[in-house]
């Protein structure tokens, strides 16, 4: 006879049948081969033999840990050993349960005159050995149920059978919605109504539909407390008997089933009033209404897993799983075991935690307002004790209140903003190897050491995470030059974006200063809500590795708001705060010290032995020693000196408080709703001109150049550009695509293009004599290629997922990456 | 890279013979860093100079590695140092170790000398070079004249006037110009110490600043500094006891000791067992805590990897029943840390200072709100106290990387403020000698959790 049976596709499944019953050919047929665990394979892999006895409790012992990996994971298990035995079994239904997942049992029951039969030539097992496996498994058989199995399937020796896998309850990840998603309701049917109204919904007494086909998600806590339970209860059956919503339990209905059921509970917390409203109901609405409750599932995952609705919320081990704890966390959420000072237990705040990538919305606690915290959010805003009720669309994740009409009950403890901690980061956020998802590029490693590096930066010297949304990736340098005298030109880059299929290209002026990234915010309101700032600070200006430029940056924020102001730039942008990629200058202000300490003292030993030598050899010369060669040598290096002292000195002048520093912003990173960093040149330069306009005295504007490289006389002309600004003394050009999507592919986003003096800064003073600069040549600059396409990606991260109001965890991770890549080996001069 | 020699001995032009170098040849050598070359400038027998130029391959020298030496922008190419010092020992090995034939009673001859290094480092020239003998002039060359403000470089154009033997003349520009650069560019091997003792024995014994001398010399490595004054004090005929290892600057006990004291005494009178040391630094705490039995699980935290690693090597040296009780990690105080949580104590010795104030909050977030042990101790300097010493000019931190220093009544607000929000009671302890006026120069709160 053929037998179909059922199988809950994230289960273990316990094979239970005595040696030689089958059991190890029907995992064969119905199972993949990496499914199945079996002891006997175990034996083998500890003690190099299936059958020695010896090796079981080793064998178990890693069959269990693999098992365990597995479940965690989420994969179908299937253990393939005797299990005839209670204790054997226990342990299988305790691993079950350890990763909520449904333990299954499919047991194997021949005669024993089968299983003697098999048992000759097989295995030859001592008769009585088969005899007291059979004598246990028949006394076993009736008791799984008990012992914790949730499905029991009986096989036969004359069954065929099919396996049918069955998606668990909170499976519905097939649904898409939309999704209205509507908080604890508590028997405020007025209000229901109105926010049903309100979102588009047709009503009716016992229905409500849609006419775009959304679906109201309902988390729990329909009823007790508010004025009519039986409304909402009539209302929300209608519903989801026409397929127009979904709900899910709260606490609430399950105690008020057990009520209903007349078992023995502790009538409070409003569940006298339900019970009242519903003994006013025909018998026949306390069934249905009764049934509708026992039946509800306690989470939901939907539209493809990216959401998940339960009542109390959810962490993320324990989403689409199956167990009793993970009932019990969906109702009441997580508790500490204290009770606080009115008697209410201590919820343990899973949400700071989470760190899960599915949505999480709840209800349960009452809240004043709906917020997001690490991408779960709670819409219980306590409509039953005069707050609001609360609808969250989805995917669109706006926020629809209605206030409550009044009063209908009053709190336990008053509605009190939680204080919210800031959000907190935590170490396995960053620490160890991590793969960080960039949009733009896949997957990115970043490995243990540079991260390590990175932790200690970050924590000591590094300003708020909240602040540092961004790091700026590093630039490679064109491919080296070939022409005489100089390392690098622009011919390279432009040859090597024409190759890459970038039209055209934009030069802008390399300014020698520092790197700057400034966050400015219209208000410390702004700071306050937008990124969560812990210290009432509108912006922050820092370095490169996340340190503030300004021991106080209020006055330099001051300024720059000023003009950003002026210029419109919040209208613009249509957005209330902004941030900037930029170059503060003078060098001097932030490099005073490498200044002092490194690269004038060169300049000082040169300028003050040269002239000595050169002296020196002339007068050796004078008196016709054979010096010439030595004497011109060392004419050169005195000129080559003064050109490098006269090099650094360009980018130094004296500051006072914001007396002498000025800034250039060149990309207008992000802003609300937008990542604008990969927008086309022109865009930030229209925009930045305007800035740079509002007030010249901070801020200096970046020249620049458009070559079209299909163009000869523009290529010229870009050369030409580029050798006067570096022949004045300027540090170079950084070279950019026009527009960075017209190669149709991820390309650099800049190369800089450095100027013959300035190198000299960077290579030393004689750099350029023929015989240094033929060995500079010998540079490799494919890692520093590498590592600034993938800093460039995770840069674009992090602003994306600022921009998407994703949690300061994820905001953080990419940045934290880009410290860490910053600290792999590459050489310092490219 | 640069240097002369000129005498005013008649006949002048017995410098070459001394010299073995030629006056009428110019003379090139090759050395491992580049290029030395001798030519003479002057040659007349009222005065007479030889000049010694080493030309550094700049981009050999990045190439081939090396802390000091892995900046194209180096002075190297340019300042006296211990490349000059090599330089002279292949250029004019046989004079410096005295030998003439040509001329072998003027080798053993007090000559008039003059020396010049355009760019020599020359904070120590004058107290150096005076006790052997020489009149110096040392003028300072400017950073950058173009910023006046910048003030002097580390350089300064020298000139030494003496009667000397040229034999003694140039071991002491050997041995001291590496001393004046004090960054040795090789390593320091056994080797060195015999070479100093050789090249220095007409004149390093009796030289005041000889400690000085033998430990930049020996670019700090300690073992061989403690060598080799222990065989020049043999030299000098004095006890050894003298050249012992010099005073740890601390007093004693050190204020660190009493610290670690106080910390252990807190941690064993709350008899807890099991204690974080967070920022445990290179585990000198951890030391302590393995000592006493009832601690039964260390684990020690700390942000700096490479001081992990040190405290690691530590822990390795303890015995085997204290080094199973001690755990490390990477962590920081402001990330929270799942690892850190449900300790029954967690010190802080000495760290928060070092935490930038607006990322204290994450701080105490991180410790008493995530972690939440039964009892945290925390020390800091005492602002107030820091007047008490006189090496400390007013207004300076105990340390660069201090981000502030409080005064008690700071401390007790920070902890007050730590108290109310995440539930904790504070007792504030002194710690060493407690001054009536300013308090005691360490403070230690210990903080003890409400529903413990």
């Amino acid at each position: 006879m053929t037998r179909t049976i059922a199988v809950p596709d994230l289960s273990l499944v316990a094979l239970v049948g005595v040696t030689g019953s089958g059991k190890s050919t029907f995992a064969r047929e119905h199972f993949a081969g990496t499914q199945v665990l079996s002891s006997d394979a175990f034996r083998a892999l500890v003690a190099d033999d299936e059958n020695d006895q010896s090796a079981t409790h080793d064998a178990f012992d890693a069959l269990h840990y693999v098992a365990g990996k597995r479940l965690r994971a989420g994969r179908l298990t299937v253990v393939d050993a005797t299990h005839v035995q209670r204790d054997d079994r226990a342990k299988l239904v305790a691993l079950a349960r350890e990763h909520d997942v449904l333990p299954v049992a499919i047991v194997f029951d021949m005669p024993l005159a089968v299983l003697r039969e098999r048992n000759k030539g097989h295995r030859d097992l001592a008769d009585h050995v088969i005899r007291r496996q059979h004598d246990a498994l028949r006394r076993s058989v009736r008791h799984l149920a008990k012992e914790g199995f949730r499905k029991v399937h009986v096989l036969s020796p004359d069954d065929s059978v099919s396996i049918e896998y069955e998606k668990a309850y909170n499976d519905k990840r097939e649904l898409t919605g939309p999704f209205d998603i509507i908080g604890d309701v508590h028997g405020c049917h007025a209000e229901l109504v109105t926010l049903l109204t309100r979102l588009g919904y047709v009503v009716s007494a016992d229905g409500a539909f849609h006419p775009e086909g959304r679906t109201a998600v309902f988390v729990g806590d329909l009823v007790d407390r508010g004025p009519d339970t039986p409304g909402v209860l009539r209302l929300v059956m209608g519903m989801v008997a026409a397929g127009t919503a979904l709900c899910v339990s709260g606490n609430h209905e399950s105690k008020l089933v057990r009520a209903l059921d007349g078992r023995d509970v502790r009538v409070s917390h409003g569940l006298a009033e339900s019970l009242a409203q519903l003994s006013a109901e025909p018998e026949e609405f306390r069934k249905r209404a009764r049934e509708f409750m026992y039946g509800l599932v306690s989470h939901y995952r939907l539209d493809d897993g990216r959401l998940v609705v339960a009542h109390a919320g959810l962490k993320e081990e324990y989403q689409g799983r199956s167990s009793g704890r993970v009932r019990s966390f969906c109702l009441y959420g997580e508790t500490t075991g204290e009770t606080d000072e009115y008697g209410l237990p201590v919820r343990y705040p899973w949400a700071n935690d989470y760190r899960g990538a599915a949505t999480v919305v709840y209800g349960h606690t009452p809240v004043p307002k709906a917020e997001w915290v690490n991408n779960t959010i709670c819409l219980d805003t306590g409509c039953v004790f005069g707050g609001a009720l609360t609808a969250l669309r989805w995917p669109s994740k706006e926020l629809v209140s209605v206030s409550a009409e009044r009063v209908h009950y009053e709190p336990a403890k008053p509605l009190n903003a939680p204080t919210r901690a800031p959000d907190l980061l935590r170490i396995d956020d960053v620490l160890g190897t991590r793969h960080v998802d960039a949009r733009l590029m896949g997957r990115l490693k970043v490995r243990e050491e540079n991260a390590a590096g990175a932790l200690e930066v970050m924590s000591r010297f590094a300003i708020a995470p909240q602040w540092l949304p961004y790091l700026p990736p590093t630039m490679a340098p064109c491919a080296t030059s070939t022409v005489d005298g100089v390392l690098e030109h622009p011919l390279e880059a432009f040859d090597a974006y024409r190759a890459d299929g970038v039209p055209e290209v934009v030069c802008e002026e390399k300014h020698m200063g520092s790197r700057a990234v400034v966050v400015l915010c219209r208000d410390a309101s702004v700071g306050e809500r937008r990124f969560g700032a812990p210290d009432g600070a509108a912006g922050a200006v820092y370095t490169r590795t996340g340190r503030s430029f300004f021991p106080d940056p209020t006055a330099f924020l001051d300024g720059l708001r000023g003009a950003a102001t002026a210029a419109d730039l919040w209208t613009t942008l249509d957005s209330d705060w902004v941030i900037l990629d930029a170059e503060l200058l003078p060098w001097s202000a932030k490099a005073g010290q490498l200044l002092r300490r490194q690269y004038a003292p060169v300049g000082a030993a040169a300028t003050a032995a040269l002239p000595a030598v050169v002296t020196a050899l002339e007068q050796a010369a004078a008196r016709g020693a054979d010096v010439a060669g030595l004497l011109a040598r060392q004419q050169a290096r005195l000129s080559n000196a003064r050109n490098y002292v006269e090099a650094y000195g360009r980018y130094c002048w004296p500051v006072d408080g914001l007396d002498g520093v000025s800034l250039a912003p060149f990309t207008v990173l992000a802003a609300e709703g937008h990542v604008h960093a990969t927008k086309p040149r022109a865009w930030h330069i229209d925009v930045l001109d305007d800035l740079v306009a509002a007030d010249p005295g901070l801020l200096r504007p970046t020249r620049r150049l458009f070559v079209d490289l299909a163009d000869e006389a523009s290529i010229t002309a870009g050369v030409d550009w580029w050798t006067s600004l570096t022949g004045a003394g300027g540090e170079g050009m950084v070279v950019k695509p026009a527009d960075p999507s017209a190669a149709g592919k991820l390309v650099q986003p800049g190369v800089k293009c450095r100027g013959r003096e300035y190198l000299r800064i960077i290579y030393g003073p004689d750099y350029t004599e023929p015989e240094h600069l033929r060995r500079l040549r010998q540079r490799s600059l494919g890692r520093k290629r590498s590592l600034a396409l993938r800093e460039y990606a995770l840069g674009i991260e992090s602003l994306t997922r600022l921009v998407e109001e994703e949690p300061l965890w994820r905001v953080h991770e990419p940045v934290f990456a880009v410290l860490a890549l910053e600290s792999e080996p590459v050489d310092p001069r490219l | 890279m640069f240097l002369s020699v000129t005498t005013t001995h008649t006949p002048a032009t017995d410098l070459g013979y001394l010299l073995h170098k030629h006056p009428d040849r110019t003379q090139r050598f090759d050395v491992s860093t580049g290029t030395a070359h001798v030519f003479y400038p002057e040659v007349t027998p009222e005065r007479t100079t030889a000049s010694l130029l080493l030309e550094i391959d700049p981009i050999g020298l990045v190439r081939k590695g090396g802390d000091t030496l892995g900046q194209y922008v180096n002075d190297r190419p340019y300042a006296a140092s211990s490349l000059l010092a090599v330089a002279m020992g292949k250029v004019f090995g046989t004079a410096m170790r005295g030998r003439c034939d040509a001329r072998p009673e003027l080798a053993e001859t007090a000559i008039p000398l003059e020396i010049r290094l355009p760019a020599c480092p020359g904070a120590l020239a004058e107290r150096l070079f005076t006790p052997l003998g020489w009149t110096v002039a040392a003028t300072r060359v400017p950073l950058d004249p173009a910023f006046p403000d910048w003030g002097d470089s580390p350089y300064a154009d020298l000139r030494l006037t003496g009667t000397l033997r040229l034999a003694d003349a140039l071991t002491q520009l050997y041995v001291l110009l590496p001393v004046l650069d004090d960054a040795k560019h090789y390593w320091v091997a056994a080797d060195e110490v015999d070479k100093l003792l050789r090249v220095g024995k007409n004149w390093l014994a009796t030289h005041p600043d000889r400690e000085l001398i033998t430990a930049r010399y020996l670019a700090h490595k300690r073992r061989f500094t403690v060598e080799a004054l222990e065989r020049l004090t043999e030299l000098d005929d004095r006890p050894a006891e003298d050249a012992d290892e010099p005073e740890q600057p601390e007093r004693e006990p050190s204020l660190a000791q009493l610290r670690r004291e106080a910390i252990v005494g807190e941690l064993r009178s709350l008899g807890v067992r099991r204690i974080v040391d967070m920022g445990c630094g290179e585990g000198r705490l951890l030391r302590e805590l393995v000592t006493e039995p009832t601690f039964t699980e260390i684990l020690g935290v700390e942000v700096a990897a490479r001081a992990l690693r040190t405290a690691a090597r530590r822990v390795d040296r303890f015995a085997e029943r204290q080094r199973e009780r001690v755990t490390l990690h990477q962590g920081s105080v402001t990330y929270a840390d799942p690892r850190v949580a449900g300790f029954d104590a967690m010190v802080l010795s000495e760290v928060v200072e070092h935490v930038d104030p607006p990322r204290l909050p994450a701080l105490a977030a991180t410790v008493f709100g995530a972690a939440k042990p039964r009892h945290v101790l925390v020390t800091t300097p005492n602002a107030e106290y820091n007047v008490r010493w006189e090496t400390l000019p007013a207004g300076n931190f105990r340390h660069p990387d201090h981000r502030f220093e409080w005064t008690r009544a700071e401390m007790a607000g920070w902890a007050d403020d730590v108290c109310a929000a995440h539930g904790y009671e504070v007792r504030h302890v002194p710690v060493g000698a407690v001054d009536p006026e300013v308090g005691a120069p360490t403070q230690l709160a210990v903080f003890t959790r409400r529903s413990a």
